[in-house]
């Protein structure tokens, strides 16, 4: 093994350690104990990967075997990895973030009971995650694949008093499992037509992939493929309609909802389907299916972020949406358009996240922004970097938000697959409801009236907006849930939530204009995805890009920049000069806001049909197939039977002579009759 | 080692051990009992370690092989050996012995040695199942294992055991007595031999073949047991103690799928092809259905039987389908079946112990008292709705991947135990161990102790390892599997 192996090993090897350490031996090394080291296992981990950025800079990448996994059916199981320039802006995105995170949960769990088992959790979600992303296989893929899920079942459940944190991390398992139901089709068939799992062998063998259809089915072969793969995308990555868990995903402690339900999990689906341009590439069914749902998230899901009041689903309704961008910008062929928005994403949403979790703790654990307001004097750090990340995240030009974003939009702007003209007006309108609902936040948080510390108006605001049917009314935190008290005031969180913060707020500024060159236009990903030469939308892009400068020059007098601006301007408006105009709003629109407040009946639907319905069925089948059937006609009704025969032959056996002279005299006379009549 | 007789070792150790700790008597004795058959246990697997250390990975044929006559009048052999296919069975069959003597230490304090004996006697004849290689020697082996499994659920069972137990031998013995017209049959074809190998080779008529099969399928689709006659599942392990359901899961429900692969497949290929498309909606069935049913049990023994019942429809899937895949994910289910269900149950029971309640209504924030038994149902439960990375997974994987192979459309119906299986697991995970302290019982509930922790972690460490590592488990397999593949293929006709 060389040097460079044995790094890429220690690279989620360290993590796992200290997984093991804090989360086995969390009573012996204590609370200290456990932060030092899945904070040393994450450093490393990230120390590591700078150095391997170096070299796969230098030109240098790997795709090999770790070990055998298993040897079956003719197909070589195997764990190993693909180091190239897409595995390693990962793994620098996933232990950057998550070294961020690691620090800033010291603060934010800092009275919890459960902080070591917190810490061991994390470190195994980043264990977990990079060994999805380093994987050059579909096992391996899966195996982090869904062990990402179950930390984040674990996670998300992880106050596990909470009815509705162990509802719905429940709900986030079962969701995501659909999803994987898809995914591991599509696995399967791409062992049964290739026998092989390996990235590289599979995509050897694309072409003729893309010449066969099914057997049985008779479906194109690559098509039925790539919509299986990506109905997995659409669990982890929360497409419609199988978004519903990531909203409900909030009852989780802030960190990680910046972690794992922002900045790197939710994007697995994406850094998937672009690992697999070669196989996507070929099907432009599959390519507009994927278009229309990712369009449909971004657009629908946006509208949902508008109607909340508690500050995380703000941000975890705009995580949708933006998912729902790098998916229609994987439909267009922009694949990395695609990741490099997940790259920008990571850094501004994580940001947005940990900012919304430094208010949460200045707020005493009081997360309805009707409560809040004219923080900005209170948490200058938060309320700058907040704002730093709400600009990135409306895609303001010069930050990171705006390049990538409006990479996608240009994209979309030049795609000729089907269902690119809807996705355009899905993108655009996309970019003035994220402006609104971004600054709507942003402007009932940190300006206007101070609401806090008012705390029995704060109650009955809750109660009376309480939603009536998920049963997630904000009201329901435990013990967590205090609020200030009257008279109390917000204080700016200490250094080790503030320090992430602004570490994070670097590259959600920069990022965008240092990296735009080389990862959409340049060499980085020349070997690693592959665009079609029908699919020209990004290569168009190229030709007119002068540079991230003249980009944004550019940007200023193109739609989404204006669209951003009065959706910027329509906030301020509403939520600063005239409050009065949304509640007016809301009443002459009630069946509107009625159907965004239930979400577009997406979870009532899913309650009714699916889980009751599977529980009828059960019922069903438990009451009427085994126990009145199986039971109560074959196996009792077998007893029952024999019983009865043995009831009836106990009347020939009377015991009185005269019946058995009798019987025997008729049992003469028939036979004699035989007798008589044979010839 | 090799020269000794090593499975009349693993067979006759722990029957022969049995009835030592039978004659120490009454209950007075029982450390002394307990001391004996945990050493009886102990040894018995200690036998068996050189059947895979010693075991030729790149023969189909059999190894380990002792013959002696046994009823020359008959030609009756006492024949015996193991194939990649049996071998780890012996191997699992002699490791969960000593669980269950461990997890029956403090719990059962009324005729423990009898509770013991029952278990080491049977332990040792369900090796002679494992290992026989002459008919009626396999018959006499699945026959007599019957007993001390009837005894255990009639004694040592709940409050309806006498039901239970009337159910399941009934229900077992019809199916098996068919099975011994077969073997008769097969006897006279084979011009006086009771030899399996034998019958390996022999030609048969496609109607018998057909009633061959069908024989033999009601001996061993009750074991297994298969929709519709799965209905004695989980009456027996509501009813029996602890032991009993580790046992009846982890190695009696492995008989009847065993029986398969040794019989059924190898002796009436053409039927056994014939009736694949029946046996393959029957598993899909199990999978399908009982998955449902499984989903609205409000008692976690029926529950996780119920579970057991669609994981071994994955087994008599991956059976059918006449691929790689599909045979050896099978055989890994059936092993994983035996580590997940084994130690599922076992977590019932540490519940059980302390409640007296299987209820899991009457459960509920287990996790604020017991923290530690929580960490390792947890692993369990996910081990038991196929995480990657447990030993749960690894089995369907293949299984789903040959049934790809095979017909999208099977594959697609297996695959939906992704969702079912996740869905009855966690949610009655849910309800019993989230959530706040639910009642003044379970406030008063102790974590586990040090002989819990110990038989909880040496499974949870086995199926980690088989979930990240399966390589080993497989390799024992190829040949064999190869092997019966080749022959299958070939007519008898």
């Amino acid at each position: 093994m060389t040097d460079m192996q044995t790094l890429y090993l220690l690279v989620p090897l360290a993590p796992l350690a200290g997984a093991i350490l804090a989360g086995l031996f969390g009573k012996a090394i204590g609370r200290s104990g456990a932060h030092v080291v899945t904070i040393l296992g994450v450093a490393v981990a990230l120390a590591a990967s700078v150095v391997i950025y170096q070299d796969v800079a230098a030109g240098n990448t790997f795709n090999g075997p770790v070990y055998t996994w298993l040897e079956s059916g003719g197909i070589t199981f195997q764990i190993g990895f693909l180091i190239d320039s897409l595995t390693v802006m990962m793994m620098l995105v996933v232990t950057f973030v998550s070294l961020m995170v690691h620090l800033y949960t010291i603060g934010y769990m800092s009275e919890d009971p459960g902080y070591q088992r917190f810490f061991s959790y994390i470190s195994l979600f980043t264990f977990s995650m990079l060994m999805l992303v380093m994987s050059n296989n579909f096992l391996q893929l899966f195996f982090g694949w869904e062990a990402v899920g179950l930390v984040s079942y674990l996670l998300i459940g992880f106050w596990y008093k909470r009815p509705t944190a162990i509802y719905a991390n429940m709900k986030a398992f079962l969701v995501n499992r659909v999803g994987d139901f898809g995914f591991l089709l599509g696995i399967g068939l791409i062992a049964a037509y290739t026998g092989s799992l390996d990235y590289a062998e599979v995509f050897a063998q694309a072409e003729s992939l893309a010449a066969q259809d099914m057997a049985v089915t008779g479906w194109p072969l690559i098509t039925a493929i790539c919509i299986c793969l990506f109905i997995g995308a659409m669990g982890k990555s929360a497409q419609v309609p199988l978004h519903v868990w990531l909203p409900d995903s909030m009852e989780g402690p802030t960190p990680i909802s910046a972690l794992i339900h922002a900045a790197t999990m939710v994007t697995a689906g994406i850094f998937m389907v672009a690992r697999m341009s070669p196989l996507f590439e070929l099907s432009d069914t599959a390519l507009s299916f994927v278009l229309v749902i990712g369009a449909t998230t971004a657009l629908f899901m946006g509208f949902l972020g508008i109607v909340q009041n508690d500050i995380k689903r703000v941000v975890a309704y705009s995580t949708l949406s933006q998912l729902g961008y790098m998916t229609v910008a994987l439909g267009v062929s922009a694949y990395s358009a695609a990741v490099f928005h997940l790259m920008t994403h990571a850094f501004f949403k994580a940001l947005l996240f940990l900012g919304a979790g430094s208010v949460i703790i200045g707020m005493h654990h009081d997360q309805d922004m009707r409560n809040m307001g004219g923080l900005w004097k209170h948490m200058p750090i938060t309320w700058i970097t907040s704002l730093l990340g709400s600009l990135a995240l409306i895609g303001f030009p010069l930050f990171a938000g705006f390049y990538s974003k409006d990479s996608i939009i240009e994209a979309v702007h030049a795609a000729q697959i089907p269902g690119a003209g809807y996705a355009l007006f899905c993108v655009l309108v996309g970019v003035f409801v994220t402006a609104f609902y971004s600054f709507r936040m942003y402007f009932l948080v940190f300006h206007g009236e101070e609401r806090f510390g008012k705390a029995h108006d704060a109650h009955h605001g809750h109660h009376a907006d309480a939603h009536a049917d998920d049963g997630h009314a904000d009201d329901q935190h435990d013990e967590h849930h205090h609020g200030l008290a009257p008279g109390q005031k917000p204080h700016e969180s200490p250094w080790v939530v503030t320090v992430p913060l602004v570490l994070l707020a670097i590259p959600s500024v920069l990022i965008g204009y240092f990296t735009i060159e080389p990862m959409l236009f340049g060499e980085w990903f020349k070997d690693v995805i592959f665009v079609g030469d029908n699919h020209v939308g990004l290569s168009e892009l190229a030709a007119s890009f002068h540079g991230p400068l003249g980009m944004a020059v550019h940007g200023l007098q193109t739609a989404p920049f204006w669209l951003a601006i009065s959706g910027v301007a329509v906030a301020w408006f509403f939520y600063l000069k005239r409050p009065d105009i949304p509640a007016a709003i809301q009443r002459a629109c009630q069946p509107i806001y009625t159907l965004l407040e239930n979400k577009y009946y997406f979870d009532r639907f899913n309650e009714v049909f699916f889980a009751a319905g599977s529980r009828l069925l059960g019922r069903g089948l438990w009451k009427g197939g085994d126990q009145a059937v199986i039971d109560g006609v074959a196996v009792n009704g077998t007893a029952r039977l024999v019983g009865w025969i043995a009831q009836a032959s106990r009347l020939f056996q009377t015991g009185h002579l005269y019946q058995y002279a009798f019987a025997m005299i008729v049992g003469v006379f028939v036979l004699l009759t035989f007798w008589f009549n044979r010839g | 080692m090799t020269g000794m007789p090593l499975l009349s070792l693993a067979i006759w150790i722990p029957i022969l051990g049995g009835l030592l700790v039978l004659a120490t008597g009454g209950d007075r004795n029982a450390p002394l009992a307990r001391a004996l058959a945990l050493l009886v246990a102990l040894a018995g697997f200690a036998v068996t370690i050189p059947l895979y250390t010693g075991f030729d990975t790149g023969t189909a044929t059999m190894q380990f092989v002792e013959l002696s006559p046994w009823i020359l009048l008959f030609n009756i052999n006492y024949h015996l050996g193991v194939d990649g296919i049996s071998v780890l069975f012996v191997i699992l069959n002699a490791f969960i012995t000593i669980i269950v003597v461990v997890a029956g230490w403090q719990v059962i304090q009324q005729k423990v040695a009898q509770y013991l004996a029952a278990f080491l006697i049977m332990s040792g004849l369900m090796n002679g199942i494992f290992s026989a290689l002459d008919g009626i020697l396999f018959y006499v082996f699945f026959e007599a294992s019957l007993i001390p499994l009837y005894l255990v659920i009639g004694i040592w069972g709940g409050n309806n055991r006498v039901y239970a137990a009337i159910k399941f031998f009934l229900y077992t013995l019809v199916g098996s007595l068919m099975m011994l017209v077969a073997l008769l049959y097969l006897f006279m074809q084979a011009g006086g031999s009771f030899s399996i190998l034998d019958w390996h080779q022999l030609p048969i008529p496609m109607g018998a073949q057909t009633l061959i099969f069908f024989a033999f399928l009601a001996a061993f689709a009750v074991k297994v047991p298969m929709w519709p006659v799965h209905t004695w599942l989980p009456d027996a392990h509501v009813q029996a103690p602890t032991g009993g359901s580790v046992v009846l899961a982890a190695i009696a429900l492995k008989l009847g799928a065993y029986g398969f692969l040794r019989f059924s497949l190898p002796i009436v290929p053409d039927a056994a092809q014939a009736y694949a498309p029946l046996m393959i909606a029957l598993s899909l069935i199990a999978v399908v259905y009982i998955g449902f049913v499984a989903l609205v049990q409000t008692d976690m023994k029926k529950l996780v039987a119920y579970s057991s019942i669609a994981h071994m429809g994955f087994v008599t899937l991956g059976f059918f389908m006449f691929n790689q895949l599909g045979i050896e994910g099978a055989l890994v289910q059936m092993i994983s079946h035996g580590f997940v269900s084994g130690a599922m149950f076992l977590c019932i029971g540490v519940l059980y112990d302390r409640m007296h309640s299987r209820e899991i209504s009457d459960y509920g924030g287990v996790v604020n008292r017991m923290p530690k038994f929580a960490a390792f149902f947890m692993l369990f439960a996910m081990a038991n709705a196929g995480l990657p990375g447990t030993s749960g997974f690894v089995g369907e994987f293949m299984v789903v991947l040959g049934a790809v192979e095979f017909n999208f459309w099977v594959a697609f119906l297996a695959a939906t135990t992704l969702i079912l299986g996740a869905a009855y697991t966690l949610w009655m995970y849910k309800r019993v161990v989230f959530g706040d302290v639910a009642n003044p019982h379970v406030a008063e509930l102790e974590d586990i102790n040090g002989r819990e922790f110990a038989f909880l972690a040496v499974l949870a460490l086995c199926v980690l390892a088989m979930g990240v590592y399966p390589f080993p488990f497989t390799e024992v397999m190829h040949a064999s599997v190869d092997e019966l593949l080749r022959h299958v293929a070939v007519s008898k006709l």
